[in-house]
This record gives structure tokens, C-alpha cells and sequence, in this order.
């Protein structure tokens, strides 16, 4: 058997599109056991958890910090959609024929913005990418003929496939393609970052001058990483779109680009476990701090609404990078240290139904 | 012609005020090497200060004082409450620590205060002057020019002739050094600060008057505006952010003028893109401080 030596997190292939597998199934079994409303945040987590592992590959594997992930999850969605509309044919060929048209407008845009993020250190990247984000909603009232402005591009209903509209779902149906596209997405990341890609980018972020000099073309490795992680977001804001469709520049704002860095610092910056808590975490706590809030008189549920949770966020933000800058994994990964060695090893890594445990823990 | 003098001048009062904004950047920049991206939301906190004094005194002067003084309690409490946590080794932790500002500071105002846009009234006219029969600025514009410039010597002042400014300097160049000869790094890094929040704060003040209104979000547009002025004239250039300041000023007012306002955001990234492809650095950078 060919031992090539592994970095710390690495794992050979088959045992990572076994993990895929089998996590996704329990993943999709576990719909069948939520209420629609669940079902509902459960594809919201998913969607939300193809951005935000692309984000956490990004920043842990190459330490470029994108604050724009939104605008290019938006990206994602109006390829989706405006593919979704064009197309002639229906069902399930559609959905991939439109779900393939977002990935490669992200991909495009991911291009374009990782070529300029290939010669910028972290915060003038941070800065270019918010300046994306903000731009957004001009972008989309300028081309309005094609983007419909604010109002945004409606897409047609996909519904359920008639063999299963019997035992399932409208909710459950969106959760399962949901969880599934999440599942590709996740699995792609962690073997782009498990292998070669990955050790070059490593190289790259640890110390570029040495990297360049054993070969690696370190300009293109980052282009490429911030085109790869471009296309996860892009594929989240696809499956956001599929799920409300409809995609407007109104739900792509700064505020929740900012939310995609908090679930990514708060689950531990490169952990695609992490990213997945994290995700649960921006779906989850603003529900529940929406209900808390929803007894109050209605002036002050007004101004509570939205921004309390932000400033719950804001305040987990600052806690964990002062604190706890491993976040939610490194707690987790300290406490399986601590376990006797011969028991099996956790499994930390595709893992969309990990979103389970905590929606379970948070009620 | 006239509407072309028109929006030149506009966009230089405009331009004097991302200067400032950006120079604010800058200072912080040179002391401690962190982008401020919390920079826009303390301003916005200290235009809310200025907002309610002037409601309840009546006095626009004793607003902008109560901004200026809330600035500098803002920037000591964050360097010293916040950002001290920064990890020296990532420089992505002070922009991460620096977003949990903006999301608390916001939210906080938000629920202090709503979210509607509130109109900030100046005790100037805001119609332009006619010179020569040309409409050119309006006397706020011209407040706006001078304060800018007051400033500007102020601080070059400071730097170039005083003790405390060649401290500060040697500090941010040089910090081990500067330690051994018995300058107090982490004192001047936090008048670094301190100097910084009543910058950007007066920047906004000075600004909010001509935009929509005040709103916890206000800053928003400001911050990507004058860090695209910092990044054109170079982060560590105080010079750059000037010369920067009045071009993208005068650029985006003629954007807006024979344009449209709404294209503004597109120009700006544009015009970010375009000299962070060419010279990332910016145009005034010198060339020992491209590493940073």
C-alpha cells in the first residue's frame, strides 16, 4: 500500500468519499424525521454551508480573507436563475443545466476578483471584496433590463418529482437536493485541499518566496483557490435561489457577508466542520432570538429585529477571535484529544448532517 | 461649462472630506498595521453624539465638539478594550476583530435609535455661491474645504515638529528600537488611535449633511470610499491619501453629475480594481514599504 506521508487533517480518498457518502445518507435520512419548517432551515444550513466552507478553505489554506462571499453567492443565484428561465426544458435537467450556469458565473467573477487578489495581502483584499459586496445593488440596477434591479429575477417552482410526490415533501425535497449539492460541494473542497492543491497552497500562505522558489507558481495557486472557493459560494447562493426562488440583490447585503465570516470564525477558520456549526449557528440563533423577541411590544420588536442577533454575532465575533481563535472545532478537537487513544477517531469532515446536532442541542 | 466647475468643486469639498476620512486610515495604518475596518461605524457612533447635543443644546458647535471628544474616548476604548487582541503573527485577526466592532456598534445604534434616517441640519447655507456667475461652492462646502485643510496642517504639524509626532513615528517604523530608546510604544500606538477616531468621526460629521441622512449605516458608502482613497494614494502616504482624496472626490462627482449617482459603487470598485491591479501598492507608495 503507497504511504505518502499526510499533513495533519489529510486522509486518503476513498475513506473521504466514504465519509461523503455515508454522512450524506444519514443526512438525507434525517429529513424524513424534521417538520417541514425544519426542513426549511435545514437547506438554508446546507446552502449556507457551501459558502461558508468555501470561505474557511480559503482563509485556512491560503489566509486571504474575502468579505465578499455574498455578492458571490448572488453571482450563484442569478446565473441559476437566469439559466432556470431561459431554458426550454423542465425538471430535474434543468435544475443541474441552471445549477452548472451559476457555478460558472461564480467561477468567472471568482476569476476575475482572484486575479486581483493573487497580488494583494489580507486586508486589501478584505477591502476590494467589500467594496464588491456594496456595489451590489448598483450592478443590479444598472443591467435592470437583465437583473430586474432590487426587485430582483423570480424563477420558475421546481417542485417535487412525481415518483416521489407521495411520500415526500415540498421542504423535504428542497432540503435533500439541498443537502446533496452540499455534500459535492464539501467532499470537492476537502479533496482539493487534501491533496496537492492543497499542500501548494499551504506552501503559498506559509511563506510565498520559498514556495515560488521549489516551483510553485504561487500567483496562479491563489487565483485558483479564490476561483475555487468563488464557485462553492456561487453554488450556495444557486441552491438559495432554488429554495426561495427568487434571487435580489436585498438578500445579498454587507450584513450578511459578514454573517458568512462569523459562522466561519466562530466554527474555527479552516474547519469545514466548523463551517458547518457555523452555518447551523447564523441559521439558528436569529430564529431563536426572533422568538424571544416576538412577545415585545411591536415598536420595540421592530428595533430589536435584525439587529439584536447582529450584535449577539458581533459580540461572539470579538469573543472567539479574542478567546478562542480555533473556535467551535479547536474546542472540539481539545476535547478528542483528551480521549484514550484506542477508542475510533471522530469524524470532522463532509458533513451537512453534522447541521443535525446542533439544530437539536439549540431547541 | 457651469455644470463642470460645478462639480469640481462639489468634488473637491466631497474629496477633502474621503481625505480626511482616509488619512484616518493611514494613521492607524502606520502605527499599528491594521486596517480599520471599524473605522466608518465608531464615526457613525460619534455623528449620533453630535446629533443628539445639537437636539438638545441647539448648538451645532457644541455637537461637533461632544463628536470630536466622543472620537477620541471611542478610539482609546477600542484600541485598548479590542483591538489589543489582535494576533501580532495574523494579520487577519485585527480585520476580523475590527468587523465585530462594526456589526456591534451598528446593531447597538440600531436598537438605540431605529433605523430611519434622521436629517442633520448645519448652520450654513447649503445653495452655492454664484463667482463670476458660475455656481461654485456653497458655503457649507467651503467650511467643509477649510476644516479639511486646518486639519491637514494640524497633523503635519504634529508629525514633522513635535516630540510627540517623532515618538509616534519612530514607533510605528521601527517599534523594538523605539522601546530601547525609551519611547512608549504602547502609548503612542493608542494616541495613534485616539488620533484616528477623531479624524474619521469628524470626517463623517462633516459628511452625513450632504448624504441621505443619518442612519446607523450611514458610513457604509464613506468607509469603501476612503479606503479606495487610501489604497489610490498608498496606505502609509498621508500625502497619498490627500492627493487621492481629491481625485477620487472630483471623480465621483462627475460620475454623479453626468452619470448618475446610482453608478457611483461600480466607479469606485472599478477605479479600486484597477490601481490595486496596477500598482497595489498605490500610486505615492515608496518602494520599501510594498511589503506590508
Amino acid at each position: 500500500m503507497n504511504r505518502r506521508q499526510r499533513l495533519p487533517g489529510q486522509r486518503p480518498l476513498v475513506r473521504t468519499l466514504a465519509l461523503a457518502a455515508g454522512w450524506t445518507a444519514v443526512a438525507l435520512l434525517g429529513t424524513f424525521a424534521l417538520d417541514p419548517f425544519r426542513n426549511y432551515q435545514l437547506a438554508l444550513v446546507a446552502a449556507y454551508l457551501c459558502a461558508t466552507a468555501g470561505l474557511t478553505v480559503l482563509v485556512g489554506a491560503t489566509g486571504q480573507l474575502s468579505l465578499g462571499h455574498a455578492a458571490l453567492m448572488a453571482v450563484g443565484g442569478y446565473g441559476y436563475a437566469l439559466t432556470s428561465n431561459a431554458l426550454p426544458f423542465e425538471g430535474a435537467a434543468r435544475f443541474v443545466v441552471a445549477l452548472l450556469a451559476g457555478a460558472a458565473a461564480s467561477a468567472v467573477v471568482g476569476l476575475l476578483l482572484g486575479l486581483a487578489a493573487a497580488r494583494l495581502s489580507g486586508p486589501y483584499l478584505a477591502g476590494l471584496t467589500l467594496a464588491v459586496v456594496v456595489a451590489l445593488p448598483a450592478v443590479a440596477s444598472t443591467w435592470s433590463t437583465v437583473l430586474h434591479g432590487d426587485q430582483g429575477v423570480q424563477t420558475d417552482f421546481e417542485g417535487v418529482p412525481d415518483a416521489l410526490r407521495r411520500i415526500i415533501a415540498l421542504e423535504q425535497w428542497q432540503a435533500m437536493v439541498a443537502v446533496v449539492v452540499a455534500a459535492v460541494v464539501v467532499t470537492g473542497l476537502a479533496l482539493l485541499r487534501g491533496g496537492r492543491f492543497g499542500l501548494r497552497m499551504q506552501a503559498v500562505r506559509d511563506d510565498e518566496v520559498a514556495a515560488r522558489l521549489s516551483g510553485i507558481p504561487a500567483g496562479r495557486v491563489k487565483v485558483l483557490a479564490f476561483a475555487a472557493s468563488s464557485v462553492a459560494a456561487g453554488l450556495g447562493g444557486a441552491v438559495l435561489c432554488f429554495v426561495a426562488q427568487a434571487v435580489s440583490p436585498g438578500a445579498y447585503t454587507l450584513g450578511f457577508s459578514l454573517l458568512l465570516v462569523v459562522a466561519v470564525v466562530i466554527g474555527g477558520l479552516g474547519s469545514i466542520l466548523g463551517a458547518a456549526l457555523g452555518s447551523a449557528v447564523i441559521v439558528l440563533l436569529p430564529w431563536l432570538i426572533g422568538r424571544l423577541t416576538a412577545g415585545l411590544p411591536t415598536d420595540a420588536a421592530q428595533r430589536l429585529d435584525g439587529n439584536l442577533a447582529v450584535l449577539v454575532f458581533g459580540l461572539l465575533l470579538i469573543t472567539v477571535m479574542a478567546l478562542a481563535p480555533q473556535g467551535l472545532h479547536g474546542a472540539l478537537a481539545s476535547r478528542r484529544r483528551r480521549r484514550p487513544p484506542d477508542t475510533p477517531r471522530q469524524i470532522d469532515e463532509p458533513a451537512p448532517q453534522k447541521v443535525l446536532v446542533p439544530t437539536e442541542e439549540q431547541r | 461649462m457651469d455644470r463642470l466647475v460645478f462639480l469640481l468643486g462639489t468634488g473637491l469639498a466631497r474629496g477633502a472630506v474621503l481625505a480626511l476620512f482616509a488619512l484616518a486610515l493611514v494613521l492607524i495604518w502606520r502605527g499599528a498595521r491594521v486596517i480599520n475596518f471599524a473605522q466608518g461605524a465608531m464615526a457613525v457612533v460619534s455623528t449620533y453624539v453630535a446629533f443628539e447635543v445639537t437636539s438638545l443644546t441647539g448648538s451645532y458647535w457644541l455637537g461637533l465638539l461632544a463628536a470630536l471628544v466622543s472620537g477620541a474616548l471611542l478610539g482609546f476604548a477600542v484600541e485598548r478594550g479590542v483591538m489589543r487582541f489582535a494576533s501580532p503573527r495574523s494579520p487577519l485577526s485585527g480585520v476580523i476583530l475590527a468587523i465585530g466592532l462594526v456589526m456591534v456598534l451598528q446593531s447597538t445604534l440600531g436598537i438605540v435609535f431605529g433605523p430611519d434616517y434622521r436629517p442633520v441640519r448645519v448652520p450654513f447655507d447649503d445653495s452655492a455661491v454664484l463667482v463670476g456667475g458660475v455656481p461654485l461652492l456653497s458655503p457649507y462646502d467651503l467650511f467643509v474645504l477649510v476644516t479639511a485643510v486646518v486639519v491637514m496642517v494640524v497633523l503635519a504639524v504634529l508629525f514633522r515638529w513635535t516630540s510627540l509626532g517623532l515618538q509616534m513615528r519612530a514607533a510605528a517604523f521601527a517599534p523594538e528600537v523605539s522601546r530601547l530608546l525609551g519611547v512608549r510604544v504602547s502609548r503612542t500606538v493608542t494616541i495613534g488611535w485616539v488620533l484616528s477616531s477623531v479624524v474619521g468621526s469628524l470626517a463623517a460629521l462633516l459628511l452625513v449633511p450632504t448624504s441621505l441622512g443619518l442612519n446607523p449605516h450611514a458610513t457604509d458608502s464613506l468607509f469603501v470610499l476612503g479606503f479606495t482613497v487610501a489604497v489610490v494614494g498608498g496606505l502609509d502616504s498621508p500625502v497619498g491619501a490627500l492627493v487621492g482624496g481629491v481625485v477620487v472626490g472630483v471623480a465621483m462627482s462627475l460620475v454623479t453629475g453626468y452619470l448618475g449617482a446610482g453608478l457611483v459603487p461600480l466607479a469606485v470598485l472599478a477605479l479600486l480594481v484597477l490601481v490595486l491591479l496596477l500598482r497595489p501598492a498605490g500610486l505615492f507608495a515608496a518602494a520599501a514599504a510594498r511589503h506590508a
